[in-house]
C-alpha cells in the first residue's frame, strides 16, 4: 500500500499494454460475436441439418424432379455444410431470414411488424415488476424475519412457481368471462385498430402522444391482463433479488456507519444501502427484461397478442421453418444484446467496475 | 478441549446422544452427526419441509400410480364426457371421457421423467466441464468458458421451440432441448468453486502425497461442489417443469394420449368456459409441483449454504 | 477527572439469544470516562468491541442491551427518544472503525460521506460542507485534499481511509470518540502515523476517547487509563503509566506475554486462565 501517493501504487514496472477500458470493451465485442456464432450455428443446425429434407418441406411430396433440384441448388444444398453455414451467416447479418411460406413476406419484414407488440408487453410487464417487486423487496430486507418478510417470501415463491399461461386463461375465465370487468383477448378492439399512426410502435406510447384517449383507453384495458401475468413473475424475482441484496448490504459495515452520524434509518436504507442494491438490480433487471421477451410466447398465445412470440408458435404449426428459425435468431439477438447491455450499463455505474 | 460438551460418554444414553456428541469417533460417526443436525435445520424451516412433502408426494404418486387409481388415464367413455368434479370422478373427466384425477397421478410419471432426465444429462456434463475448466485453468478454461457463455445466452424456450420443431415433438426432444440450454450455470457453479478449492492447502497436501490430478478432482474437489449442484438442480427443476409445460401446452412435449399436464391445459382450453376444471386443475398441479421444487430449493440453500442464511 | 463524566455507563448487558442459548457477550460492566483517554482492552471474544457498539445502541436484534445507567452529559442514552439519539450519534459521540474497506460506502465519493456527517449536525449548506470536508481532509494530513474529495473509497489505500474516516467522524465536533480497532488493520508503519494524528485531534479538541483494542502495549503507550476486559467483565482498572504494577492475574499474564527486546527470557509463558475469573466481579 503506497500512502504517499494515496493510491495503490501498481509498483515501479512499466508494462506496454493497451487501456484497460479497451481491453474490456474487446472482450465484450468478441463474446457477442462468439454468441452470436455460437446462436446462428444452433439455429443453422436445427433448420438445415436437422429436418429430414429442408426441400420437401418446401416443395411438398409431389414435386416433379425439376422442381425438386432448382428449389435444391436455390438453398445451397449443393455447397459444403460450411459453406453453407457462411451464406447463412451472411444473409442474417443483411437482415434476410427469407420468405415466411405463411405471410408470404420477408421474414423480416413480419419481425419489425409484430415485434413493437411484444416490446410493449415486456417493457409494461418489467415496469409493473420493478414498481411493485422492488418496494416489497426492500421491505421484506428491512423487516427481516417478521410477517411482512414472510408474506413477501411466500409471494415471491409463489410468482415465481405459476405456469403463466395457465394463469393467464384462469384470469381471463375470472375477469372476461365471468366477471366481465376486462375485455378478451388481443391488443386493440378491431374498431381502433389503425386509428393511431404507429411511431414507436407502442399503441400506449402513440395514442397518448397524439392524444387519442379513447384509444389509449382501449389499449390500456387490453394490456392490463397479460401485463399483470407476465409482471407476477417479474415481481416475484425482482423482489427476491432486491431482498436478497439489500440484506446483504444491511449487514455491511458501512450501515452501521451511516447510524453512526446520526442518519435517520430511511436515510440509511434508501440513500446508502440501497444505491448499492440498484447497482446489482440493473443485471437483474436486464434478465428480467429478457426473460420476459421470451415468457411472452406463452402468453401471446393465451390472449391473441399480435406478437414475435404468437408469430413463431404459428409458424411452427404451419412448419414454417424460415420463419421459425428467423424468429429465433431475433429473439435469441435480443436477449443476448439485453444482458449485454445490461451489462455494459453496470460497469459504467459502479465506481469499483470503472478502471 | 477433548471433553464433550454432551458428557464425557454418550454411551447408554441412545442413538440421540450419539449423534450429539462433539467430538464423533470415527468419519461414519462424524457424516452421521452432519447428516442429522442438516436435517434438525432443515425439518426446522416450515417452507422446506413443505416443499419436502409435495416433491414426496409427487414421487409416491408416480410409483403407486397403479395402485392409487383405477385406470391409467386413457380409458374414454364418451358418454361421461366433460363431469364435473364429483364422487365418482374425483377431479371430473375431460373431453373424451377420461377421468382426469387418474391423468394426473400417471401425468406425475411424465413429470418425473422429464426432471429425472434433464438432471442426469445436465449435472454430469455441467460439472465435468466446469471441474476441469477451474482446475486446469489456463486457455483450456478460457475456451470451456466461452463455450459456456455461448449457451448461458440462449433463450430457453425459444430455442427448445425451434429443436422440437425441427426434430418432431416428443418427450424425448423436449427433454434435449431444455438440457442444452439448462447445463451452463452448472459449469460456472462447478468453476467458481474448484478455483476456490485449488488453492487450499489440503489440496496442496493431496497433491504432495503423490494423488493425481484426476484423483484429486473426483476424490476431493468434486464432492464439495455437490451441495451448491444440488440447491442450484432443485430450484431449476421448478424451472424446467414450467418450460415442459409450455412446450406441452403448445403440443410440442409428449404425445396424445400421454396425460401430460400442459398438454391437458391445451387440449381443455376450447372447453374453458364451462368446464373449467378440464384445463385449470392440470394448471394446480403443475403450479404445486413448481411450487414444492421452488420451497425445496429454498430450504436446503438455508441449510446448506450458511452464507445465505436467511437471505433469499 | 473534572467533576461530571461525559459518559456513564452502570451495569451495562449485552446478550445475544442464538439457537444453541443465550450468550452473554457483556456481562456487568460499569465504567466512566471524562475528557481524557480511555482504553479498553481484551482478547477476542471479551466483549469490548459489543461494550462500545451498545453505548451507541448499535447492537441489533437478537442482541439486547440492558443496563441500570447509560448516560452522556445528563441524557439517559436507554431511554432517550430516537431523535435525540440520532442527535447524539455523530454529533457528540462518533465512532471509528477497523477497516475503512468496508466502513465506507463503496458507491459514494468520500466527499460526500464526509460533508454529509457534517450537515447532519448544523445548518450547513453544500457549499460550507464542503469546505468543511476539505478542512477536515487537511487536518488529518491528507496532502491532496480536493482529489480525495472526489475519490471512492476503493481508489485509497488503508491508512489514507482510515483517516478519512477520522475526518468524518470529527467533523461534527463530538465530545466523545469511540475507536473500536482502529489501526488493526493497518499496516505497522502506517498504525503509528495515524495513531498521531488521532491523538492530536483528540488532544486539541478536548475530546473523550475511548480506545478499544487487543494491543495492550499500544494502548498503555497511548492512553490515560486502561480497562481490561475478560469473558464480558471487566478485571481491572489501572493508570497506563502504572500498567507493570496491575495487580489482577489476567493482567499480569497478559503483560507477560508480551515479548520484550531487552530480556532474553528463554520461552515465552503462555496465559494459564483461571477460570475463576469468568464469575469475578471487579
Amino acid at each position: 500500500m503506497d500512502d504517499r501517493t494515496g493510491t495503490k501504487a501498481a509498483g515501479a514496472c512499466w508494462r506496454l499494454s493497451p487501456p484497460p477500458f479497451a481491453v474490456k470493451f474487446a472482450n465484450l465485442v468478441f463474446t457477442l460475436a462468439l454468441t452470436f456464432i455460437g446462436l446462428t450455428a444452433v439455429t443453422f443446425i436445427i433448420g438445415r441439418v436437422m429436418p429430414a429434407d429442408p426441400v420437401l418441406a418446401i416443395v411438398g411430396d409431389r414435386a416433379p424432379k425439376e422442381v425438386y433440384e432448382a428449389v435444391r441448388l436455390q438453398l445451397g444444398l449443393d455447397k459444403s455444410l460450411l459453406q453453407q453455414y457462411w451464406i447463412y451467416v451472411s444473409s442474417v447479418l443483411h437482415g434476410d431470414f427469407g420468405r415466411s411460406i405463411m405471410t408470404t413476406q420477408p421474414v423480416l419484414d413480419d419481425m419489425i411488424r409484430f415485434f413493437p407488440a411484444t416490446f410493449e408487453l415486456a417493457s409494461v410487464a418489467t415496469i409493473l415488476g420493478i414498481l411493485f417487486g422492488l418496494p416489497m423487496g426492500v421491505l421484506a430486507a428491512v423487516r427481516q424475519g417478521r410477517l411482512t418478510d414472510h408474506i413477501v417470501r411466500v409471494v415471491g415463491l409463489l410468482g415465481y412457481s405459476v405456469p403463466i399461461f395457465w394463469l393467464g386463461m384462469v384470469a381471463l375465465l375470472i375477469f372476461y368471462a365471468r366477471l366481465d370487468w376486462l375485455p378478451g383477448p388481443g391488443r386493440i378492439e378491431v374498431y381502433y385498430d389503425g386509428i393511431v399512426d404507429p411511431v414507436s410502435g407502442f399503441i400506449l406510447l402513440d395514442s397518448a402522444l397524439q392524444g387519442e384517449w379513447e384509444v389509449f383507453r382501449n389499449a390500456l384495458s387490453h394490456i392490463v391482463l397479460p401485463a399483470s401475468m407476465l409482471a407476477t413473475y417479474a415481481l416475484a424475482y425482482i423482489a427476491r433479488m432486491t431482498r436478497s441484496f439489500m440484506l446483504d448490504q444491511l449487514s455491511q459495515e458501512y450501515v452501521i456507519t451511516a447510524r453512526v452520524k446520526g442518519l435517520s434509518e430511511i436515510a440509511v436504507i434508501w440513500r446508502h444501502a440501497f444505491r448499492n442494491v440498484l447497482i446489482q438490480l440493473i443485471t437483474i433487471i436486464g434478465l428480467t427484461y429478457a426473460s420476459l421477451l421470451e415468457g411472452s410466447v406463452l402468453t401471446e398465445t393465451v390472449f391473441a397478442w399480435p406478437g414475435i412470440g404468437q408469430y413463431i408458435t404459428n409458424s411452427l404449426f404451419n412448419a414454417d421453418m424460415n420463419a421459425v428459425i428467423g424468429g429465433t435468431v431475433v429473439v435469441g439477438i435480443s436477449f443476448v444484446g439485453i444482458n449485454m447491455l445490461s451489462d455494459v450499463l453496470y460497469r459504467i455505474v459502479d465506481p469499483r467496475a470503472r478502471v | 478441549m477433548s471433553e464433550n460438551v454432551a458428557g464425557a460418554s454418550w454411551k447408554g444414553r441412545g442413538l440421540r446422544a450419539w449423534l450429539l456428541v462433539d467430538s464423533p469417533e470415527s468419519l461414519f460417526h462424524a457424516r452421521c452427526q452432519r447428516l442429522y443436525l442438516s436435517w434438525r435445520a432443515f425439518s426446522a424451516n416450515p417452507i422446506a419441509m413443505t416443499g419436502l412433502l409435495i416433491i414426496v408426494a409427487l414421487v409416491l404418486a408416480a410409483i403407486f400410480a397403479p395402485l392409487i387409481t383405477g385406470g391409467n388415464g386413457t380409458e374414454q367413455v364418451l358418454g361421461d364426457r366433460l363431469l364435473p368434479p364429483g364422487a365418482a370422478h374425483w377431479l371430473g373427466t375431460d373431453e373424451l371421457g377420461r377421468d382426469i384425477y387418474q391423468r394426473i397421478v400417471w401425468g406425475s410419471r411424465i413429470t418425473l421423467y422429464i426432471v429425472g432426465l434433464v438432471a442426469i444429462i445436465v449435472v454430469p456434463i455441467g460439472m465435468v466441464i466446469g471441474t476441469v475448466a477451474g482446475y486446469v485453468g489456463g486457455w483450456v478454461d478460457n475456451v470451456l468458458m466461452r463455450f459456456t457463455d455461448i449457451f448461458l445466452a440462449f433463450p430457453r424456450l425459444i430455442l427448445a421451440l425451434a429443436f422440437v420443431s425441427a426434430l418432431g415433438p416428443g418427450i424425448e426432444n423436449a427433454v434435449l432441448a431444455i438440457a442444452l440450454t439448462t447445463w451452463s450455470p452448472y459449469a460456472r457453479l462447478t468453476r467458481a468453486e474448484t478455483i476456490t478449492i485449488r488453492n487450499s492447502e489440503y489440496i496442496m497436501a493431496a497433491r504432495l502425497q503423490g494423488a493425481s490430478r484426476l484423483r484429486i478432482l473426483y476424490g476431493h474437489v468434486v464432492p464439495l461442489c455437490v451441495s451448491s449442484v444440488v440447491i442450484r438442480l432443485t430450484l431449476d427443476m421448478a424451472g424446467v417443469i414450467l418450460t415442459a409445460a409450455g412446450l406441452g401446452f403448445l403440443g410440442l412435449g409428449a404425445q396424445p394420449p400421454l396425460p401430460e399436464w400442459g398438454a391437458m391445459i391445451s387440449t381443455g382450453r376450447q372447453f374453458l368456459l364451462d368446464q373449467w376444471w378440464v384445463a385449470t386443475i392440470p394448471g394446480i398441479a403443475i403450479f404445486t409441483v413448481s411450487l414444492g421444487f421452488n420451497l425445496l430449493g429454498d430450504g436446503l440453500r438455508d441449510v446448506l449454504d450458511p452464507k445465505s442464511e436467511g437471505r433469499a | 477527572m473534572s467533576a461530571r463524566p461525559l459518559l456513564s455507563v452502570e451495569d451495562l448487558r449485552v446478550d445475544f439469544a442464538t439457537p444453541k442459548g443465550v450468550v452473554e457477550a457483556v456481562r456487568g460492566v460499569s465504567f466512566d470516562v471524562g475528557r481524557e483517554k480511555l482504553g479498553v482492552v481484551g482478547e477476542s471474544g471479551s466483549g469490548k468491541s459489543v461494550t462500545g457498539r451498545a453505548i451507541l445502541g448499535l447492537v441489533r436484534p437478537p442482541g439486547k442491551i440492558r443496563a441500570r445507567r447509560i448516560e452522556f452529559d445528563g441524557i439517559d442514552l436507554l431511554s432517550t427518544d430516537r431523535r435525540t439519539l440520532n442527535q447524539i450519534r455523530g454529533g457528540r459521540i462518533s465512532m471509528v472503525m477497523q477497516d475503512p474497506k468496508f466502513s465506507l460506502n463503496p458507491v459514494i465519493t468520500v466527499g460526500k460521506q464526509i460533508a454529509e456527517a457534517y450537515r447532519l449536525h448544523g445548518d450547513a449548506g453544500r457549499k460550507a460542507a464542503k469546505r468543511r470536508a476539505l478542512d477536515m481532509l487537511a487536518a488529518v494530513r491528507i496532502r491532496d485534499p480536493e482529489r480525495v474529495y472526489n475519490a471512492y473509497p476503493h481508489e485509497v489505500s488503508g491508512g489514507m481511509g482510515q483517516r478519512i474516516m477520522i475526518a468524518m467522524m470529527l467533523s461534527p465536533d463530538p465530545d466523545l470518540l469511540i475507536a473500536d480497532e482502529p489501526t488493526s488493520a493497518l499496516d505497522v508503519t502506517v498504525q503509528m502515523q495515524v495513531l498521531a494524528i488521532l491523538d492530536d485531534l483528540v488532544t486539541q479538541r478536548g475530546m473523550g476517547l475511548i480506545f478499544i483494542s487487543h494491543d495492550l502495549n499500544l494502548v498503555a503507550s497511548f492512553c490515560d487509563r486502561v480497562l481490561i476486559m475478560y469473558a464480558g467483565r471487566i478485571m481491572e482498572v489501572c493508570d497506563a503509566k502504572r500498567l507493570n504494577e496491575a495487580r489482577h492475574p489476567y493482567t499480569r499474564g497478559l503483560l507477560n506475554c508480551l515479548p520484550r527486546i531487552d530480556e532474553p527470557g528463554g520461552n515465552l509463558p503462555v496465559l494459564n486462565r483461571d477460570p475463576a475469573w469468568v464469575d469475578q466481579r471487579l
